[in-house]
C-alpha cells in the first residue's frame, strides 16, 4: 500500500513538471510579474467593483459635480456627480467581458477556419485563405466601426464587431502552425493509429498550438481593449450611462481644460491594463517558449 | 508456407515541377509469415517510401500489393483504416513520432481507443501490459516524452505499433536515432518480439551491420529501384552487384592487423527524377559499359534466389 502511494506522489509530480516548469520561468522575469500584478489588479477590481465601492455608478449627484480628489471620491466625481473611481471600476468589467467575449469568438472561429486550411490545404487552404485576405484588407477598426453600425451598439454587438476583425490574424496564426506540425511523425503515427482527420487535428494538432494560441490571445486582450475603447469613443460601443473607459474619455473631452479628473482616470486605466497584458503576454511567451529568448 | 506480403511491381512516382520523381520503380518481392525483409540503401533511395506505400499511406501509382492473400492496393479510407489492426509501423525518430503533449499511457492507449478495443481498467490494464512487453517500467505511465530517454522514447513507438496485435511491421530506421549500446537493446526487442509473436518485419536501414544481424532475406535499393536481392548470408558472403560490394566494403571491421580493400565509389548519386533508361548506377559504376547507358536492367538470378540487375556480372567475375 504505502509503495502505491509512493508511486502516485511520483506521477503527480511528473505529471505537473511541464506547466510548474513554466511558472518557474515566469516568476523568474520582473517585467512579468509586474504585468501579472496589473492583470490582477484590473480583473480582481473589475469582478469585485460592487464591493470594493460603496457608490452607485449611475447614481447622478447635481449638488456634488466636477469635485477634485478626495478621500470621500478617490477620483474625484463628474459632470453629473457620479464618483468617477466606481465608474472606472465598472468600466473596468464591460472591457474585460468585451474583450474576452470577442477573443473567444475570434478564436474559436479562427482557429477552426486556420485548422482546416493548413490540415487540407489544397483548394479548402486557397479559398478559406483568400477570404480572410479580404477581410484583411480593410482596416480592422474601420470594419469594427462598420459592423458595429450595422448591428447596433451594445455589449454583444461590440463584441461581435471586434471579434471579426481579429478572425483572420487566428487564422492565419493558426494556418502557420498547423503547416509546421502537420508534418511531424507524430501525425503521420497517429495516423497509423487509425485516427480520423477530425481526431488528428483536435487531439494531436491544436493541442501544440496552445502556447502560442495563450500568447497571442493574452497581447490581443490589450489591443481589443483598445478598440472598444475607441468605439464608445466616438459613440458605437457601449451606451451611456454604462459606463465604459472610451466613453468616459469621450464625455469628458469636453472638460479636458478645465477638470482634468475626467478624461485622466480613465484614460490611466486603459493604459494601465494594456500596459499589464502586454508584460504579461510577453512573459507568458518567454516562459513557454524559452528558445525564443535573446 | 505461402507468401504473407507479396509486392508485385510496385511504383511510386511524385509530381515535381522538374517532372515525375521516380521514388520507387518496379519494386517486387515476397515474404513469409515470421520472417524479416531488409531493405538497404543510401538516404533518398525511396527505402522509406516503400514502407510507406505498403502500409498505405501513400497511394501506389502502380503495382500490386497482396496482404495475407487479399489485394490492399489503394483501398478506400474506411478499408485502409481496419488495416491497421494489421499492419504497423515503427517510426525512425523517437523525438518527433511521440506527440509531446501525450503522457505514455495516452501514447500506448491511443489505438486502443481509437478502435474501442478497450475502455476503464481494461484499458490500464492492456496498457500496462503492451509496457511490460517493451520493457518500459510501470512508474514511468504518466511520464511525458520529453522526461525520457530516445531509448524508451522508442519502446513506447514499439508498444503503441503492437497494441493492436499486428501481424506485419515496418521499421523504418528504428534504430538509427540512437545510441550504439541502446541499438542492441531495442533490435534483441524486436527479434524477442517476433519470436513470441510471428510478427513479419520491413526493416528498413541504411547500416548494414544491423540489417544482417536481423533479416532473413535483404533487398539492396538504389535510385528507386531493387538491385540486388538474395537471403542475408548469401548477400554478405557473395555480394554481386558493384553497390552491393562498395557498400559492404565500408563496413568497419574490428581487427588491427588486416588490410582491409575498401571499394570507394567515385560521383554522386543521380537524380530520381525522370531518369534516363539504363542502369541508375551507371554513373558511379567503374565497370560500367556503353551498353548499361542504354539498355535497361532487370533482376536476374544468378544463383539460387540470388537475384542481381547488372549487365556486367560475367566481365567482373573475369576480373577479380
Amino acid at each position: 500500500m504505502k509503495r502505491k502511494s509512493d508511486l502516485n506522489s511520483i506521477h503527480e509530480k511528473k505529471h505537473t513538471s511541464k506547466w510548474t516548469l513554466v511558472w518557474k520561468r515566469l516568476l523568474r522575469n520582473k517585467l512579468a510579474i509586474v504585468g501579472m500584478i496589473f492583470v490582477f489588479v484590473v480583473v480582481f477590481s473589475s469582478l469585485f467593483a460592487n464591493v470594493i465601492s460603496p457608490y452607485d455608478y449611475a447614481q447622478q449627484d447635481l449638488s456634488n459635480t466636477f469635485q477634485y480628489p478626495s478621500t470621500e471620491h478617490l477620483f474625484g466625481t463628474d459632470n453629473y456627480g457620479r464618483d468617477i473611481f466606481t465608474r472606472v471600476l465598472y468600466g473596468g468589467r464591460i472591457s474585460l467581458l468585451v474583450s474576452v467575449t470577442a477573443i473567444i469568438i475570434a478564436l474559436i472561429c479562427g482557429c477552426f477556419i486556420g485548422v482546416c486550411s493548413g490540415y487540407f490545404g489544397g483548394k479548402i487552404d486557397g479559398l478559406l485563405m483568400r477570404i480572410m485576405d479580404v477581410i484583411m484588407a480593410i482596416p480592422s477598426f474601420l470594419l469594427a466601426i462598420c459592423i458595429s453600425a450595422a448591428l447596433g451598439s451594445g455589449v454583444r454587438n461590440t463584441a461581435i464587431a471586434i471579434a471579426v476583425g481579429c478572425i483572420p490574424s487566428y487564422a492565419r496564426l493558426m494556418r502557420a502552425q498547423v503547416l509546421g506540425i502537420k508534418n511531424q511523425e507524430f501525425v503521420e503515427a497517429a495516423y497509423m493509429n487509425g485516427a480520423s482527420h477530425l481526431r488528428i487535428m483536435i487531439r494531436h494538432i491544436v493541442p501544440n498550438t496552445l502556447s502560442t494560441i495563450i500568447v497571442d490571445s493574452t497581447l490581443r486582450i490589450g489591443a481589443c481593449i483598445m478598440i472598444i475603447s475607441s468605439l464608445s469613443f466616438i459613440g458605437l460601443g457601449v451606451q451611456p450611462p454604462t459606463p465604459e473607459w472610451g466613453s468616459m474619455l469621450s464625455a469628458g473631452r469636453v472638460y479636458i481644460r478645465d477638470f482634468w479628473p475626467m478624461v485622466t482616470f480613465p484614460g490611466i486605466a486603459i493604459m494601465v491594463t494594456i500596459f499589464g497584458f502586454n508584460l504579461f503576454g510577453d512573459g507568458l511567451r518567454d516562459a513557454l517558449d524559452p528558445r525564443l529568448k535573446r | 508456407m505461402g507468401n504473407y506480403l507479396e509486392v508485385k511491381n510496385l511504383k511510386k512516382y511524385f509530381k515535381t515541377p522538374a517532372g515525375m520523381l521516380h521514388a520507387v520503380d518496379d519494386v517486387s518481392f515476397s515474404i513469409e509469415q515470421g520472417k524479416t525483409l531488409g531493405v538497404v540503401g543510401e538516404s533518398g533511395c525511396g527505402k522509406s517510401t516503400l514502407g510507406r506505400t505498403i502500409l498505405g499511406i501513400l497511394d501506389a501509382t502502380d503495382g500490386q500489393i497482396i496482404f495475407d492473400g487479399k489485394d490492399i492496393t489503394n483501398l478506400s479510407e474506411r478499408k485502409k483504416k481496419l488495416l491497421k489492426k494489421d499492419m504497423q509501423l515503427i517510426f525512425q525518430d523517437p523525438y518527433s513520432s511521440l506527440n509531446p503533449r501525450m503522457n505514455v499511457f495516452d501514447l500506448i492507449a491511443e489505438p486502443l481507443r481509437i478502435f474501442h478495443v478497450a475502455r476503464g481498467n481494461e484499458l490500464e490494464n492492456r496498457v500496462s501490459e503492451l509496457m511490460e512487453t517493451v520493457g518500459l517500467s510501470e512508474r514511468l505511465i504518466y511520464s511525458y516524452p520529453h522526461e525520457l530517454d530516445g531509448g524508451r522514447r522508442q519502446r513506447i513507438g514499439i508498444a503503441r505499433a503492437l497494441a493492436l496485435d499486428p501481424g506485419f511491421i515496418v521499421c523504418d530506421e528504428p534504430v538509427s536515432a540512437l545510441d550504439v549500446s541502446i541499438q542492441a537493446q531495442i533490435l534483441n526487442l524486436l527479434q524477442d518480439l517476433q519470436d513470441e509473436k510471428k510478427l513479419t518485419y520491413v526493416f528498413i536501414t541504411h547500416d548494414l551491420s544491423v540489417v544482417r544481424h536481423i533479416s532473413d532475406e535483404i533487398l539492396v535499393m538504389y535510385l528507386g529501384v531493387v538491385i540486388e536481392k538474395s537471403p542475408s548470408k548469401m548477400l554478405f558472403d557473395n555480394p554481386l552487384h558493384p553497390y552491393t560490394k562498395g557498400l559492404l566494403s565500408a563496413i568497419p571491421v574490428p581487427t588491427i592487423h588486416k588490410k582491409r580493400e575498401r571499394i570507394i565509389m567515385q560521383g554522386e548519386i543521380g537524380s530520381p527524377i525522370e531518369p534516363a533508361p539504363g542502369c541508375r548506377f551507371v554513373n558511379r559504376c567503374m565497370y560500367a559499359t556503353e551498353r548499361c547507358r542504354h539498355e535497361d536492367v532487370a533482376l536476374s538470378e544468378v544463383e539460387p534466389q540470388h537475384f542481381v540487375a547488372c549487365h556486367n556480372l560475367n566481365s567482373m567475375h573475369t576480373d577479380g
